[in-house]
């Protein structure tokens, strides 16, 4: 008998259909993973197995958990059972855990909830959860002393502290690092040897999928769309959006070829220090060296990657780079001018330098319509253009990035994330700028939208000589947008080359470990 | 833990330098001769330069500026001009009806602010919670003052429980808290009413987070949820408000003191400005803003303890 049997489970929420007739079983000692793009109901579903969905949700059909109908069962006793023979992993380590109490004391409250025991006693027990999923750090310490893998262990210990028969985790390493990630499937999976758990993994990622599930159920729209065994589904995808899926999340883009030229940007021993707080009350304080010896140069029209982790500076370098910070050692110039003068950006190089953001929601402003957002590197002109010139100058910019001309009047709630990520492609576009900056620009996007935006940038490319550096976390996708990469650890470049040669023969340790953690596609399914 | 200690009070050293010197600019050196200002425009030029010589004006204002704060750090806070008694022993009258007034106040409204908060958030938008807004829409709407004088015509003069004024000593504490009730409950009400907002506005937003969620997964039901892990959050910008407020009841009590013929400080300084008794105005300025600045330090601390991200250095 199976340890999970969701039957024909529809759910709405006031007119809105979430959920369609899923049907799906988990049984003990079984990894199970939901995919699909965002808004397909997969966490909605976990929601309604944890019996945690929102007010004012309509669920019909069955979830029975170790013979009890969930959707049958009372709130009192769902309490009960929450934790205790259910128990969830959420996405984002960062805000899961209580900022004002010990991860101790939270995963003691597990225990303390459901069984009668003595304080000291939960706490021993806290103590040894946290030892297995491999925390190194007492049980005494505050979240926001922790990492974020480290986090998601805490969470997990308290999930799995009264060894659930059924472990929901939704999207539980989305928010980690490759090699974090890596350690972190590793322990899930061990886990449910070990206790002979069910494990319902909710991602969007097919290769982490691919990676450790035994079954896999696709979701697009609140249906399950085709479900089965990992392999034989990946050897065998029957249904066209698992085709498309699978087929955007491999998506390579072929960029053309860039012809000999001369740097643009020319970075030389940077170094760049952070203070930090004093130790002692008057003395000096001390400083963190958050980029170390850092040169490398970008020739105009040439597609450079940047890959490391969080924290490795990443995000410093891309400051530096547009003027925003000065740095301690070393200069930066664009077109042999420094990109920073005095105490700001010199504009001179500014104009030549846009960047694009990662998160497409907040990164405009939105009580402005999209001409107004799309010009607003205009004020880096001496004379930017005015009357006709601007409404051409939009016009063309929108054109460019696949929107309309007519888009120019709409606020951006009114456009898709994916459209959204155009919008600000054609903000970086419209001042024509030698350089532009893609920081995590398309991580925060649905593979097939970044699919899409992939290719509009290989697009560009083809129409004008662009040189870019792109940052991301994403290796697959760095590999197939760059001629050239960059490894940063630790605020230092460890290895940098053509992007192939580096990814077929990384020379460097580092560069061997981010590879290895990355999750990889099964080849199969290219053919299948 | 030593650290933020150590800073916060480094902050509340120099605070209280620069208010010292801001209050003694603004008092002694702006306006003038303060001699002449308080005897007015038809005093003798004797009496003036009497007065001068006993307020010490023909000293530098440096040296005056150090007598006055080493003063203050003896006690000594000089002599008043219009009740000619040393102003330190009218501070130490009107203090003890200030200070458990204010503390008073500032109970009743905790008291009644966190429940109220609280249930309106844990019901919120249902009947409990539209009620409870309802009531401090009011509460923040209506004077003090107005408030105080419905109160006195309920209680003292309709239903006679209490004393419509005036403050009895503190040899009987029984009729002393009695006789500072109305008062404080004016006082309260609308701190109690602004109170309740943000603690119903904080918690809302602390259930929104994700560790409640978390919480929630862990087998917590909806209450225990709140109570475990939403409160203790959410007191953190409620204290800062609580700070604020606290400050205000002290030495914005002035209207209530006067509706209910109190003795406090906050009549003092009205009568000492109204007799141009700068040396008691001055002295129970800088009393009042060392009070305000250490109520802020409590806070400080009240904050550390509460949230262990403070505790830590960044």
């Amino acid at each position: 008998m199976s340890l999970l049997a969701i039957k024909d489970l529809s759910l709405s929420i006031g007119d809105t259909e979430i959920l369609h007739n899923i049907d799906l079983t988990i049984a003990a000692g079984e990894i199970v993973a939901i995919t699909g793009e965002s808004g397909s109901g997969k966490s909605m579903t976990a929601l309604a197995v944890m019996g945690l969905l929102p007010r004012g949700s309509v669920a019909e059909g069955a979830i029975m958990l170790d013979g009890t109908d969930i959707l049958q069962t009372s709130e009192t006793d769902l309490c009960k059972m929450r934790g205790n023979t259910m128990g969830m992993v959420f996405q984002e380590p960062m805000t899961a855990l209580n900022p004002v109490q010990t991860i101790g004391a939270q995963v003691a409250e597990t225990i303390l909830i459901h069984e009668k025991t003595t304080k000291s006693e939960a706490h021993k027990r806290a103590a040894a959860m946290l030892e297995r999923v491999g925390l190194k750090v007492p049980p005494s310490r505050y979240p926001h002393e922790l990492s974020g893998g480290q986090r998601q262990r805490v969470v997990i210990a308290m999930a799995i502290a009264l060894r659930p028969k059924l472990l929901i985790a939704d999207e539980p390493t989305t928010a980690l690092d490759v090699t974090t990630q890596a350690r972190i499937l590793d322990l899930l999976r061990d886990l449910v040897r070990e206790f002979d758990m069910g494990l319902l993994l909710i991602t969007h990622d097919l290769a982490v999928v691919a990676d450790v599930a035994d079954k896999i159920a696709v979701m697009q729209n609140g249906r399950i769309v085709e479900s089965g065994a990992t392999r034989h589904l990946f050897a065998h995808m029957q249904h066209p959006y698992t085709k498309a899926l699978f087929a955007a999340s491999a998506h390579t883009v072929s960029l053309p070829e860039t012809p000999p030229s001369s740097p643009i940007l020319q970075v030389r021993n940077v170094a760049r220090d952070y203070p930090m707080s004093r130790t002692a009350l008057l003395g000096p304080r001390p400083m963190f060296r958050a980029l170390h010896d850092i040169s490398f140069q970008i020739n105009a029209g040439e597609r450079v990657g940047l890959v490391g982790e969080s924290g490795c500076g990443k995000s410093t370098l891309t400051r530096a780079i547009l003027g925003l910070e000065d740095v301690q050692e070393g200069q930066i110039t664009l077109d042999g001018d420094p990109v920073f003068s005095g105490k700001r950006p010199n504009l001179a190089v500014r104009r030549k330098m846009q960047v694009v953001f990662q998160d497409p929601y907040s990164s405009f402003n939105p009580r402005h319509r999209v001409d107004r957002l799309i010009t607003e590197p205009f004020h880096l002109l001496p004379h930017p253009p005015t009357g006709p010139a601007r409404a051409d100058a939009i016009a063309k910019a929108l054109t460019d990035v696949g929107l309309s001309p007519a888009d120019a009047g709409k606020y951006i709630h009114e456009f898709s994330g994916g459209q959204r990520q155009r919008i600000a492609i054609a903000r970086a576009l419209i001042i024509e700028p030698e350089l532009i900056i893609f920081d995590e620009a398309v991580s925060a996007l649905d593979v097939s939208v970044r699919a899409q935006v992939l290719d509009l940038i290989a697009d560009l490319c083809r129409k004008r000589p662009l040189a870019y550096l792109f940052i991301s976390h994403d290796l697959s996708v760095v590999r197939t947008v760059t001629d050239r990469v960059m490894v940063m650890q630790a605020g230092k470049i460890v290895e940098q080359g053509e992007t192939e040669t580096v990814f077929a023969h990384p020379q460097h340790p580092y560069t061997r470990t981010l590879i290895a953690a990355a999750p990889k596609l099964p080849d199969i399914g290219q053919t299948g | 833990m030593i650290r933020y200690v150590l800073g916060r009070l480094t902050s509340l050293i120099i605070s209280l330098i620069v208010a010292s010197i801001v209050i003694f600019a603004v008092i002694e050196v702006i306006p003038g001769d303060p001699a002449a200002f308080m005897l007015g425009i038809n005093a003798r030029p004797d009496t003036i330069a009497a007065l001068r010589a006993e307020m010490g004006l023909d000293q530098s204002v440096v040296a005056r500026y150090f007598d006055w704060v080493t003063g203050l750090l003896r006690g000594d806070f000089g002599q008043s001009w219009t009740y000619k008694t040393p102003v330190a022993e009218l501070i130490a009258d009107r203090i003890w009806v200030s200070l458990p007034l204010a503390i008073y106040a500032l109970a009743l409204s905790t008291i009644i602010a966190f429940p109220a908060g609280i249930y309106a958030a844990s019901r919120r938008g249902g009947a409990g919670d539209v009620t409870i807004m309802g009531a401090t829409q009011l509460g923040v709407a209506i004077p003090n003052f107005w408030f105080a004088m419905i109160l006195v015509l309920i209680f003292a003069i309709n239903l006679r429980w209490f004393s419509a004024g005036g403050f009895p000593g503190w040899d009987n504490p029984l009729q002393a808290i009695k006789a500072l009730t109305l008062p404080a409950i004016a006082l309260a009400l609308p701190q109690a009413a602004i109170l309740a907002r943000v603690m119903r506005s904080s918690l809302l937003d602390m259930l929104g987070e994700d560790f409640i969620r978390t919480a929630r997964a862990k087998g917590l039901s909806a209450r225990q949820a709140l109570w475990k892990h939403a409160v203790r959050n959410a007191l953190i910008p409620v204290l800062t408000i609580i700070g604020l407020q606290f400050s205000f009841l002290l030495a914005g009590g002035i209207i209530i003191e006067q509706v209910f013929f109190l003795p406090g400080l906050g009549r003092l300084i009205f009568q000492s400005i109204s007799a141009r008794d700068l040396i008691v105005v001055e002295s129970v300025v800088m009393l009042l803003v060392f009070t305000v600045i250490m109520v802020n330090f409590l806070v400080d601390l009240a904050y550390a303890a509460v949230d262990p991200r403070l505790r830590t250095k960044s």
